[in-house]
Formats: C-alpha cells, sequence, structure tokens
C-alpha cells in the first residue's frame, strides 16, 4: 500500500535529496567541466562554473603527450580479457555447484569466497617473484592472470545465485519432451542464463578496470593500465588541472556509463547474496 | 536425480576453477610464509639464512608498527562510522516518494565507480591543493588561512576521499534492505503516535542491523588493503602510513622480504579474523 504523501512533503524530500546528491556527485562533476577549460581557467580565482570558453584542447593534448590511447587499450584488454576468461572458467564451475549440489558445495563456495579476502599486500612479493621468474612483469597476460583470480570468486558466485534461480523444472521439462542434453543446454538454459552471466561480465570488468594495487606494483612502461597512467599525474604534471580533468575524465567515463547499468548487481555482487 | 555420472561430471567442471583457486591461495602463502622464516635480502646478498622468528619479531618491536596500526585502525574506523552513519540517512531519504529519485540514486552512486587513483588525485590537487584547490578558494573567500590537507589534517583528508568512495557500497546495500522494510508495520506505529525517533530506534535500526553487519565487515576487508589513495596523495607520509603500506614500503621499497613477508602473515591473520565473522553470515544466509 503506497502512503498518502503531500506534495509539500515530497517537494521537501525532493530538494534535500537533490542537494546532498548534487554535493556527492560534485567532484565528478568538477572534474568533468575541469577539462574543458584552460590550464589558466582551471585555476582561476575565484573559480569559474559554467561560463568559460569550452575547449577540447586538453583531450588532444593528454592524446599527443601521453599516448592515453595505449593504456587505455591496455585497460581494455586487461578487464577484458580478464572476464572473459574468469566467465569460461566459472561458468561450468557455478553451474555445476547450483544444478548438481552436493554435502561440499556450500564449503566450496565459502572457501573460494575466502580467497578473496586474503590481502594482496601480503603475497605481493611472491607474485612479484614469480612474475620475474616467468618473464610476465610488466605485461598484460599477467595482469590479465591475477585480476582473473582476484575476481574469480566474486564471479562464481554472482553466477552461482543467478543460476539457482533457474527453476530446475523446467529442465526436468524439456528432458521430458526428449530434448538432448546439448539441445537442452543451447535451447532451454543458456536464454535463461544469458542475464546473469551478462550482468556477472559488467559488474567485473568495472571491477577489473578500477583495481589498482596489482596494476600498480606490477606494471611500469609496457602493460600500464588508466589507473597507473592517472598515478603517474600526481606530480608534477597533476598541477595542470585541464589535462589532469580530461584525463580522469576519459579514464573513468566508460566506467561511470556501465556503472548506472549495474546498479542492482552491484549488491548481489558484492554482498555475496546476504543482502536482497 | 544426480547420477553417479552426472556427478563426476560436475566434479569436472568445476576443477578448473577449484585447482586455479587453490593454487593462487597456496603457492604464494607458502612463500611468504617462507620467507617470513628467512634473512632475505635482494638487493644486499640475497637469501642469508634462517631467522626464526627474529622477522616477527622485529616487525612489532618497529618504531614504525604501533604509529601503522593505529593509522590502520583509525582510518577503518572513521570511514566506517562516516559510510554507514550517512548511509541509513541517505537510504532512508532515497526511500522517501520524491521527483527524481533515479537521477539522485545515480548522483549518489557515481562515486564508486571512479578508479581509485582518479579520486584521489581529483581530491588532492584540485580540492584539497593550498594554493590553487577549490578548499582553498572557499578558505579565501571566509577569510581563512587556506589549509594544507594533507599535510596538516593528512588523516582526516583520507578518510574523507575514502569515505566518498565508500558510501554509495553502504547506501545501495542499506537501501537495499530499508526497501524491505515492512511499511504497514511501520504505518501502524506512525498512527499509534510513535515519534520518528522511536520507529527509527525500535523498528527500521533492528531490521538493517543484518546489512549494517554486512556493510561494517565487507568494506573492513576492503579498507584494511587501501593502498591506491595513500600512494598518490602522501606516499605514506605525514602519518598516513598504514598497516598495508608499512609492509609494501617492506617489501618493494627497502626490499627486506623477510620482515615485509612477516609483516604480511600479521596483515592476512588480521583480515582471516574478520573475513571469518563474515563468513559465517554468509554461510547462514546459503542454508535458508
Amino acid at each position: 500500500m503506497a502512503r498518502a504523501v503531500t506534495n509539500n512533503r515530497k517537494a521537501l524530500n525532493t530538494a534535500i535529496a537533490w542537494t546532498i546528491g548534487l554535493v556527492i556527485f560534485f567532484p565528478i562533476l568538477w572534474t568533468i567541466l575541469t577539462s574543458f577549460k584552460t590550464e589558466a581557467q582551471a585555476i582561476s580565482d575565484p573559480p569559474v562554473f559554467l561560463f568559460f570558453d569550452w575547449t577540447l584542447e586538453n583531450y588532444s593534448v593528454v592524446q599527443e603527450r601521453s599516448n592515453y590511447m595505449r593504456f587505455l587499450w591496455n585497460s581494455v584488454i586487461i578487464a577484458g580479457g580478464s572476464t572473459i576468461l574468469g566467465i569460461i572458467i566459472a561458468v561450468p564451475a557455478a553451474w555445476s555447484m547450483a544444478f548438481v549440489p552436493s554435502r561440499r558445495t556450500k564449503d566450496i563456495l565459502l572457501w573460494m569466497l575466502s580467497t578473496k579476502m586474503l590481502p594482496a599486500v601480503g603475497v605481493l612479493y611472491p607474485i612479484y617473484l614469480i612474475f620475474i621468474k616467468l618473464g610476465i612483469l610488466d605485461s598484460r597476460i599477467g595482469l590479465t592472470i591475477i585480476l582473473m583470480l582476484i575476481n574469480l570468486p566474486i564471479i562464481v558466485w554472482m553466477l552461482y545465485t543467478y543460476f539457482r534461480e533457474i527453476p530446475g523444472e523446467i529442465l526436468e521439462a524439456a528432458r521430458m519432451d526428449g530434448a538432448s542434453l546439448r539441445e537442452e543446454i543451447m535451447y532451454v538454459l543458456t536464454p535463461m542464463a544469458i542475464p546473469g552471466i551478462a550482468s556477472t561480465m559488467l559488474l567485473n570488468f568495472i571491477l577489473a578496470w578500477n583495481e589498482a594495487f596489482w596494476t600498480l606494483n606490477l606494471t611500469a612502461a609496457k602493460a600500464a593500465p588508466l589507473t597507473a597512467f592517472i598515478a603517474s599525474y600526481s606530480s608534477p604534471e597533476g598541477l595542470f588541472y585541464a589535462k589532469l580533468s580530461a584525463a580522469s575524465t576519459m579514464a573513468i567515463a566508460p566506467v561511470l556509463i556501465l556503472g548506472w547499468f549495474s546498479q542492482k548487481q552491484l549488491v548481489r555482487g558484492l554482498t555475496f547474496g546476504a543482502v536482497k | 536425480m544426480a547420477t553417479q555420472q552426472s556427478r563426476s561430471a560436475a566434479r569436472m567442471m568445476m576443477a578448473p576453477a577449484v585447482i586455479l583457486l587453490l593454487g593462487w591461495m597456496l603457492v604464494p602463502l607458502t612463500m611468504t610464509l617462507w620467507f617470513s622464516f628467512r634473512n632475505y635480502l635482494p638487493m644486499r646478498g640475497g637469501d642469508q639464512g634462517s631467522a626464526g622468528f627474529d622477522n616477527y619479531v622485529r616487525f612489532v618491536s618497529s618504531s614504525s608498527f604501533w604509529p601503522s596500526v593505529q593509522t590502520t585502525l583509525i582510518l577503518v574506523g572513521g570511514v566506517l562510522v562516516i559510510t554507514v552513519a550517512l548511509g541509513i540517512v541517505l537510504a532512508l531519504l532515497l526511500d522517501q516518494p520524491m521527483w527524481g529519485q533515479g537521477i539522485v540514486r545515480i548522483l549518489v552512486i557515481a562515486p564508486f565507480f571512479v578508479m581509485p587513483t582518479v579520486s584521489a588525485l581529483v581530491w588532492k590537487n584540485m580540492f584539497m591543493d593550498p594554493v590553487n584547490g577549490l578548499f582553498a578558494h572557499i578558505w579565501k573567500f571566509f577569510g581563512a588561512t587556506p589549509v594544507e590537507w594533507l599535510s596538516q589534517a593528512s588523516i582526516p583528508s583520507i578518510i574523507l576521499i575514502v569515505s566518498w568512495q565508500w558510501l554509495p557500497f553502504a547506501t545501495l546495500i542499506l537501501l537495499t534492505a530499508v526497501q524491505s522494510l515492512d511499511s504497514e508495520q511501520l504505518e501502524a506505529a506512525e498512527m499509534d503516535g510513535a515519534p520518528f525517533l522511536q520507529r527509527f530506534w525500535f523498528l527500521i535500526l533492528p531490521h538493517l542491523s543484518r546489512a549494517i553487519t554486512i556493510v561494517i565487515l565487507i568494506q573492513t576487508i576492503f579498507l584494511l588493503s587501501i593502498f591506491a589513495e595513500i600512494f598518490v596523495t602522501t606516499g605514506g607520509a605525514f602519518g598516513t602510513r598504514t598497516l598495508t603500506y608499512l609492509i609494501f614500503q617492506r617489501v618493494l621499497e627497502s626490499q627486506n622480504i623477510g620482515l615485509g613477508s612477516a609483516g604480511g602473515v600479521y596483515a592476512i591473520i588480521l583480515a582471516n579474523i574478520v573475513a571469518l565473522f563474515l563468513m559465517r553470515i554468509v554461510g547462514k544466509n546459503l542454508d535458508a
């Protein structure tokens, strides 16, 4: 039953909520605005908000000077690659746990989750050493593997919760109607599982894109993704606000847009089904 | 029903994930444990034999250990208090009827999707810079002397940055919990004349307690290993060296692997204590 609310109350809620929302969003908005200013306007005193000469110059400068595209490409490969690799490994695992559960399924799920709790810094040197020995330090393949491993528990877990929602009766019905195992998977299960798989991929792409411990510590010049690219702005280039803003805007824009589609999955993916 | 055949097929399907994670967990962990008992200095002579428990003793008796524990606790505690308290307020607010609810939600959630290095750098330079930062402009506008945020108030500044990043997470989870509140029960209480504070204390808060616990546990695990925010802003200076950062410095900066590994073992134990509580809740939920 919806509560009857006066328009006054609603207007008040709206005003408060929008104010808070805009305050929280402001740093992002300010970064985007600053990216269109000239360097002089970016540090002008008092600051200018909207009434400045909008320019796209910073974006082209960032690309020219630092070869932004290369970092972007590294991010895409590493985040995308680790997500796809993780899905390929996790789908069969989650599948069997959801449809052929055994006494140990729960323990395995919890154990997988526990590997996610391992503090990265505790195993930093061993990984560093292994990477040097294997010659994959500062390589995209090395980072792809690491990010796949740290996100694998979340991928398995999310897929498991999605798969479990697929009613087993439907499978039985398909079998009764004479569907072979292959047909069962192709025509019955897959269509029902695709939304879950897609949401899982989305969230994990975001997590991998933003990961900033391994990407900072295991890369140098060659495989550095956007997280490391931005960190390199920490000084003194970071004092060129307009360029910093342009670089930042480009680094966060793709994921900010994807993120808007994944609000719901965020809760499921990061609380391991503990909050519904 | 699962047959013998489908069971072994299931095991095969699970094998790659289980083996990979087992390797990911055991191999580096064993190495860290091994190094923690060695005198291992790659830049100064390599492995110089067994160290017994020396590294463990030295790590905790070094003058930077207790300050780093303190910093870690203040940072984690500060962020938890801010995000949970504001998260509850925001969740209750966002649950109210209003115009443009979807857009407000997006605005509030957005910081979670900003990569840590970007948010750290944007806050550091464009807001907290004592000359050109926005805060400096505001301070000057009111005739005050601009604060050098990251050196004079380094820990509160980092707490602010990290809280900004994690508030969306707390809000989103608490909002999910708020939405499952029994609105009829609340209405009944309202009609019986219970003031808001009472309704909040006796109905809303108990209902949220589970979600709050989960937010605290999950955030603690992530916050204990905060790295980029410190790396980019202060580099561990001005009293912002957390346990994680101290270990990072021991391992990669001073290349004392034995000592750093002993620290790593401490960090792993600490994280596991928190994780244990989280797993218990998650496990219980799995049965239901």
